[in-house]
């Protein structure tokens, strides 16, 4: 895994089931997911009204969301009239060259980064990197991701898949071709590892001159942004630097400043199992004068890339509601199995795989794949603050996938044809449902199921292996429940069953 | 097309579904969550500062209580203990608060440079506002604040918090007071990262050492 | 009040003796269950896979086969919440409104649709159902039973009612077991990684049986269970629930010796 993209990677399956394989993948996310898990549901249990906030979250981003453009333009104006600059962009290109455009008129050929997601979804450090431009990454967890060639595997912490032991080799191999080397004799101790990039980045915080961040939130009321962070690196690039460029979806909006009080308590305790985080930044605009406090040049690029594909669709609009918290990550045993890598986006997880076949479209055989990489078991939905019924969405998806229909793929409205490989398996859909209408058939199949029951093999061939190369199958009863129900209890059975044939048969006139 | 023009389009395009005499307003959002969390009856000042104190102690604050008094001899105290040699002295701290301290009192100037503020060793600030229940101090770089940079860079940050005044119980009631044109930065520990394995480490970029002084009137 | 009892396609096909103690449990409680020879599939095999318009038909006929009766029991969690959940959405949208027509029906019937636990305790108001089972059994609460219906902890109560039974905790019980239908094959290694990591927390309990309310999960469960050889039983909650110490209530339901869910032909 190198290369920092997650272009042509395989269907979910493929790489999840190389990550199953991998004993010290699945030992470090293991640990780490259940870690957080347990402190979550503490940090959430300490208020009552838990299940209100996330009803009122859930409900803001609605109203946000139904009226996206108002509120996008509210927020241009405001930060306008604060000293700032907005930029609109509808994809990723336009985004990667209004920053690099923006940089290169400060005459700078580095910058420093706050953890971003919209940052990382559009590529954006390797359109500066190929624009002569250096973008380094100061969040702890992307710094170790960068300095190891690697890819994120995680919202909130994108190394993840490293445990301390890996880290500390990473920072020993590496730092010195990126600046200050590590401090001699470093050992995997957490607090010596962070001491060692506190000390690598220092120089680099202190001669910055542009910084790049994304926002947690925009307030169109006021023009405020907000970034919630822990380290403080996020401090040093949005108060340091002359210039400061923030890209952000334009999901991020919400429509008041008295709407932060309920995401300031959601998304702490969601993430990181905070009260609250330590660092919180909210500015609004640009400083005005010599000397003031923060960058006197504040740019803001709003970013589209698909959002807006998302927000046509009825049902897989709320997953515009997501604040990145990643309680769906930690939470998921899929994800806890399968690693971050396996979704093939800066997305990863449950809310992932609703999102980039959303943002990216289901055409790629890795983006049909992602809305089947859950089993839907539902604790994504249960720890989600904003309420996203990710299972809700994922089948929706599912049925884009086999069934196609009407989508909007990069802003047109689209007729999406059913994905190819599903052929087999549609048939016996299909030959299912015919059964199930048929009970005459469905018990003819069951007696012949019953009759052959001491030919049935072992092992499958076919898709059946994929259940017995682990599982062993079920014994077929000699009798099923309605043969002994008609045998026992069946004084009308028959006719019964006749009858409500007949019934269905006749109100289902015109029907498939 | 601007790419203005290009997003607006398509937002508007994804919208059909909602219907065009629909106000943003229409949009029911349910306030029925808690204004505070605190149990009835421990909404007075000296409840209220005492789960301040407990909460910033739990994230590895330092935390120190005092009277009016008291505050210029504890802050005399409490740099000479971390043996610092400069403060950094933010314009409109009261000048009492200082005047038994011995470090070089070192004015943020505006021409002064980050790496200038890195050779500081401690800064003493005031607040806007506390949160009891989250542990949080509220800077808006008013009187006493200065800039956002001069509690960044120095590696021990002393915080005085006076009580009651200035202690909230809750966000909601803390962004009440605060006006977003002004930058804000809340503080809740020193510097701490969970990046490695998840797990929770004091002491990366920001102060390692936040002492919070509560001062009752 | 007119009972019928939805036995659900993976039960009838696979494990009759669990639609068998379903039935011998409600009747023990005095009720009269009628069971519809018409009834089939709810469609959660065809909806969760992403063929919505295979499921419209299965989603009429359940109304059409149940709209005459007051309650209908079903012995999975599973297939309740997709009733209860689903079968109102896909029949608005694909039969549209009305009150009196079909989407409105099917949207009547899935408010009447109980998982077993519930019906027992919510509707009979029984948690102890003079059950008698000598076995140390281990629960584990299936997704959609938890999450989506919000058993909560009726099975456990009907289960510590169930004289002779021990009942030990389940490290991890409420993690996904990965059967999740086609989940567990198309992606298999996950789901396998899965289930054998809960087969490994239902081996360290020591327990000779474990039990949940939807034989689809205890399909794989107990699939993976035999394939590391393992002594532990797959078992139904009906089953235990219709275990008597007159011995044999449901034909193969034996109360004592080894906790058998069915006769040697249907053991799993």
């Amino acid at each position: 895994m190198s290369g920092g993209t997650f272009l042509g990677m395989p269907p979910f399956p493929e790489a999840a089931a190389a990550a199953v394989r991998d004993t010290r993948l699945r030992g470090n996310l293991r640990h780490a997911t259940g870690t957080i898990r347990a402190k979550r549901a503490q940090a959430v249990a300490e208020l009552p009204d838990w299940a209100r906030l996330r009803a009122a979250g859930a409900a803001i981003k609605d109203r946000t969301l139904r009226h996206l453009d108002h509120y996008l333009e509210r927020l241009e104006e405001a930060v306008t009239a604060a000293g700032g600059t907005v930029h609109w962009a509808a994809d990723a290109a336009e985004a990667n060259r209004i920053v690099t455009e923006l940089v290169r008129a400060t005459g700078e050929s580095e910058v420093v980064k706050v953890k971003s997601m919209a940052t990382q979804e559009i590529g954006l450090n390797a359109a500066l990197e190929a624009a002569g431009i250096r973008a380094y990454e100061t969040d702890l967890a992307e710094l170790i991701v960068q300095l190891g060639d690697d890819l994120p595997s995680h919202i909130l912490v994108p190394a993840i898949h490293r445990n301390r032991g890996e880290i500390r080799d990473i920072f020993r191999s590496e730092m010195g071709s990126w600046g200050r080397p590590a401090p001699d004799g470093l050992s995997d101790e957490p607090a010596e590892l962070a001491e060692a990039a506190r000390l690598h980045l220092r120089e680099k915080f202190l001669r910055a001159r542009v910084g790049i961040s994304g926002a947690n939130f925009m307030v169109a009321e006021t023009g405020t942004l907000v970034v919630v962070e822990s380290e403080g690196n996020g401090r040093m690039c949005l108060t340091l630097p002359e210039t400061l460029i923030s890209v952000v979806g334009i999901e991020k909006v919400v429509p008041t400043w008295r709407d932060l009080e309920v995401f300031l308590q959601l998304l702490p305790r969601s993430s990181t199992a905070e009260r609250m985080n330590p660092y919180t930044s909210m500015w609004t605009g640009a400083a005005d004068a010599e000397g003031a406090d923060g960058p006197r040049d504040f740019h803001l690029v709003l970013l589209d890339n698909g959002r807006t594909d998302a927000l046509a669709d009825t049902v897989g609009r709320q997953a515009l509601r997501c604040i990145r918290c990643s309680a769906c990550l930690n939470v998921c045993p899929v994800y806890e199995r399968a690693g971050g890598h396996a979704y093939g986006s800066a997305y990863p997880g449950p809310i992932g795989a609703i999102l980039t076949p959303q943002l990216r479209g289901t055409a790629s055989g890795l983006d049909a794949s992602l809305p089947y990489a859950s089993s839907l078991c539902g604790a994504c939905y249960e720890v989600c603050p904003v309420a996203i019924d990710i299972p809700q969405v994922l089948v929706h998806l599912r049925e884009r996938v086999v069934e196609g229909g009407e989508a909007t793929v990069r802003g047109r409205r689209t007729t999406v044809r059913p994905a190819r490989g599903h052929a087999a398996e549609r048939a016996a859909m299909r030959a299912a449902r015919w059964v199930f209408e048929h009970p005459a058939a469905l018990r003819a199949g069951q007696r012949l199921a019953s009759r052959t029951r001491r030919l049935h093999p072992r092992r499958l061939p076919g898709p059946g292996r994929a259940w017995t190369a682990s599982r062993e199958l079920p014994e077929v009863p000699a009798e099923s429940f309605r043969d002994w129900w008609r045998r026992e209890r069946g004084d009308d059975g028959g006719g019964r069953e006749a009858r409500g044939e007949r019934e269905a048969r006749g109100e289902r006139g015109g029907d498939r | 097309m601007s790419g203005r023009d290009v997003v607006l389009g398509r937002i508007r395009r994804a919208l059909r579904d909602v219907p065009r005499s629909e106000a943003p307003d229409d949009v029911p959002v349910p306030r029925d969550y808690a204004r505070a969390h605190l149990p009835s009856g421990a909404g007075a000042g000296g409840a209220l500062a005492g789960l301040l104190a407990e909460n910033l102690a739990d994230y590895r604050a330092v935390v120190h209580r005092t009277g009016d008094e008291g505050l210029a001899p504890l802050l005399c105290r409490l740099l000479a203990a971390r043996g610092s040699a400069t403060v950094l002295v933010p314009p409109g701290l009261p000048p009492h608060w200082l005047k038994a301290a011995d470090p070089v009192r070192v004015h943020d100037r505006a021409a002064a440079t980050a790496r200038e503020l890195d050779s500081v060793d401690s800064v003493v600030t005031g607040c806007a506002v506390a949160i009891a229940e989250t542990g949080t101090i509220v800077l808006d770089g008013g009187p006493g604040q200065g800039r956002r940079r001069i509690t960044l860079i120095p590696d021990h940050h002393i915080c005085v918090v006076r009580v009651p005044e200035q202690v909230v119980a809750s966000v909601p009631e803390a962004l009440e007071r605060l006006d977003p044109a002004r930058p804000l930065t809340w503080i809740s520990g020193p510097s701490a990262t969970s990046d490695i394995e998840l797990d929770r480490v004091e002491g990366v970029h920001g102060p390692r050492t936040l002492e919070v002084v509560l001062v009752e009137e | 009040m007119r009972v019928a009892l939805f036995v659900t396609c993976v039960t009838d096909t696979l494990y009759p003796g669990t639609g068998r103690a379903a039935l011998a449990v409600l009747e023990r409680l005095g009720v009269e269950v009628d069971f519809p020879l018409t009834q089939s599939c709810c469609g959660q095999p065809q909806f969760n896979t992403g063929y919505r318009r295979e499921t419209e038909p299965l989603v009429r006929r359940f109304a059409e086969v149940f709209r005459g009766y007051d309650h209908v029991v079903t012995p999975s969690g599973s297939c309740a919440a997709m009733v209860r959940e689903n079968h109102p959405r896909i029949a608005a949208r694909a039969f549209g409104g009305g009150a009196a027509g079909t989407a409105a029906e099917a949207a009547g019937v899935a408010s009447r649709t109980y998982e077993l636990s519930e019906f027992l305790v919510d509707v009979l108001g029984v948690t102890d159902v003079g059950a008698y089972y000598p076995h140390t059994v281990t629960y584990h609460p299936t997704c959609h039973g938890l999450r989506t219906l919000g058993l909560g902890d009726r099975p456990r109560r009907l289960l510590e009612n169930v004289r002779g039974l021990e009942l030990v905790e389940l490290p991890g019980a409420q993690e996904c077991c990965g059967f999740g239908g086609t989940f567990a094959v198309k992606n298999a290694a996950v789901s396998a990684a899965m289930g054998s990591d809960k087969a490994r927390g239902i081996e360290s309990t020591g327990a000779q049986a474990v039990c949940a309310v939807d034989n689809s999960c205890l399909m794989h469960i107990g699939g993976i269970l035999a394939r590391r050889g393992s002594a532990v039983r797959p078992v139904h909650l009906a089953e235990i629930l219709a275990s008597t110490d007159a011995g044999t209530v449901v034909d193969g339901t034996a109360a004592e010796g080894t906790p058998a869910n069915g006769t040697e032909e249907e053991a799993r």
